[in-house]
């Protein structure tokens, strides 16, 4: 079984007037089931609304199925008995960067996850080290979160999940809140620690970019699994992403106005480069 | 204006103070505040502000950081000294059309600054230089006998200092939605108090509103990070006395000592 593991999750959220009966009934998460294997670089896609956000604060145990199941790590979520040891699997990075900061220096941010779990104190002091230095804010340790920048910010927010030895660190929507170079720190930190420390990423995002790099892609709308693949596989179906409100990489979008004007240029392109090797064939 | 606040604010540098044990600043504090309210004569508030004076310097505060936080108590400060100098009885100094000025009065009102102003001055000094994660190990350490009592030191200090952390963050977010309002017509300087007190309230509405998102998503990112209160949690950075520690603790009942001479002997 893989790190994660959704069997037909479904999450209602049920709004009910003054009396107590049941006003309206909104499914946020539609029987959605998949399966994600552990070390791998997962990206979530969806509009506002969704059901992306839902789905996130479901691997972390702060939302419960209301029918179907998840399993992370093989622990039930919906156990309440499984609560703290899957929030120590599965960390969870939020999108505003102020909101989530406990601390006012940074090294005691990152050290709070360890406290939280009982580490003994030499150990936290090796974690915040390293995981600090792993997402390369070891130099602002002694600073105050609220004299970083976004990026920064979410960067400790990173690092101290990190401490806490996670297996999976899921995001939701970390960048949502930053300008784009804050956006690319936080998106190559996150491929790092994937590639050098093995942490499976559950990426929650709206920005296509973000995605392309990502090892599979699913993609969320009004709450069902409506589409998943690699991103190439994903980005070659411009038109369904469109149906879906979804934007497109600047470079897919590209390709698909030339193909449709008659260009035939293959389909699945997704950086800059490879556009141009492939246009160098039309020279 | 509002950035002006330095209540609660932690100013970062080294110093001999910034190192001490939480708890013996707290304690400090404590001796700081008794003193002040010891007496009233001359040499007892030199003894005082010979006493801060040599606390700021050991600080690495500078005093002009300190000094701007006294500006958003002023009004405050003023407010007291001018009840104290028009209503004391005793013997009168001048008259201003019905009210009078006494000499106990003018006395009075010049020590009640005095005490106002210092009293800031050392409490802040207190969170001026120390971490609030600090201050809350050494609050819930200091008083955790009161557990026997079921008291929650330490859900207590934990809320304490969030909201420290937060008074940065909410003071930017009054000014920003100042500048929104403002932006759209308000007006928070003409009118008498009244009027002033109104046009606060499309403030205070999205203010309230927004620190009860805060709130809400901080206590959810708290708990995505295993927080459960202080059941089986370890300290990163664990209080322990050291030598100047003891010394402190030793100065301070010095210092109140002398002061208590002082106030018995001249």
């Amino acid at each position: 079984m893989g790190i994660v593991k959704a069997d037909k999750l479904t999450f209602e959220y049920i709004r009910r007037d003054e009396e107590g009966n049941v006003d309206s009934i909104t499914t946020a998460v539609d029987n959605v089931s998949l399966e994600i294997k552990e070390g791998s670089f997962v990206a979530v896609l969806g509009h506002n609304g969704s059901g992306k956000s839902t789905f996130a604060k479901h691997l972390n145990a702060l939302l419960y199925p209301t029918e179907g199941t998840l399993w992370v790590d093989g622990m039930d979520t919906s156990e309440e008995n499984n609560t703290m040891s899957i929030r120590q699997t599965a960390g969870m990075v939020f999108q505003n960067p102020d909101n989530q900061m406990i601390c006012t220096l940074v090294e005691e941010e990152v050290g709070f996850g360890p406290e939280n779990i009982g580490v003994p104190t030499d150990e936290i002091w090796q974690r915040v080290e390293s995981s600090l230095k792993a997402v390369g804010m070891y130099a602002f340790r002694k600073a105050s979160p609220n004299k970083l920048s976004g990026g920064q910010k979410q960067r400790v927010a990173i690092a101290s999940i990190v401490a806490m030895k996670p297996k999976c660190i899921i995001l939701d929507e970390p960048t949502a809140m930053l300008d784009p170079a804050g956006r690319k720190e936080v998106i190559d930190t996150l491929h790092l620690l994937n590639k050098q420390e093995g942490v499976t990423i559950i990426l929650i995002t709206h920005y296509m970019e973000e995605v392309i790099d990502a090892d599979y892609v699913y993609v969320m709308d009004e709450g069902k699994l409506v589409m998943q693949g690699t991103p190439r596989t994903i980005f070659s179906q411009v038109e369904h992403l469109k149906e879906l409100r979804l934007d497109v990489p600047q470079v897919t979008e590209l390709v698909y106005e030339l193909q449709q004007s008659g260009l035939p240029i293959k389909d699945g392109i997704l950086t800059t480069e490879e556009l141009l090797q492939e246009l160098e064939r039309f020279r | 204006m509002l950035r002006d606040i330095t209540i609660g604010q932690y100013y970062q540098t080294e110093s001999v103070i910034h190192r001490l044990d939480p708890r013996v600043k707290l304690m400090g504090t404590l001796v700081f505040i008794i003193s002040l309210f010891l007496g009233r004569s001359v040499w007892l508030y030199l003894g005082v502000t010979a006493f801060l004076a040599v606390i700021i310097k050991l600080s690495n505060v500078p005093l002009k950081f300190i000094v701007k936080g006294l500006k958003s108590v002023m009004i405050l400060v003023i407010f007291s000294a001018i009840f104290n100098l028009f209503l004391t009885d005793g013997q009168p100094l001048v008259h201003i059309w019905k009210l009078t000025i006494t000499k106990e009065g003018t006395i009075l009102a010049i020590f009640m600054v005095i005490r106002l102003l210092y009293l800031i001055m050392g409490s802040s000094l207190m969170t001026l230089t120390t971490t609030p994660n600090h201050l809350t190990d050494g609050l819930e350490k200091g008083l955790g006998f009161l557990k026997v009592f079921k008291v929650p030191v330490h859900e207590i200090a934990m809320m304490m200092s969030i909201a420290l952390r937060f008074i940065p963050i909410l003071i930017e977010e009054t000014d920003k939605i100042m500048k929104a309002q403002m932006a759209r017509g308000a007006n928070f300087e003409k009118g008498n108090l009244i009027q002033r007190a109104k046009a606060m309230i499309p403030v205070l509405v999205p203010l309230f509103i927004s620190a009860f998102r805060r709130a809400n998503e901080l206590a959810m990112a708290m708990e995505a990070r295993c927080y459960h209160g202080s059941e089986g949690r370890t300290k990163m950075k664990p209080l322990k006395y050291t030598k100047t520690d003891y010394i402190a603790y030793l100065l301070l009942a010095l210092y109140l000592v002398i002061l208590i001479v002082i106030r018995i002997f001249l």
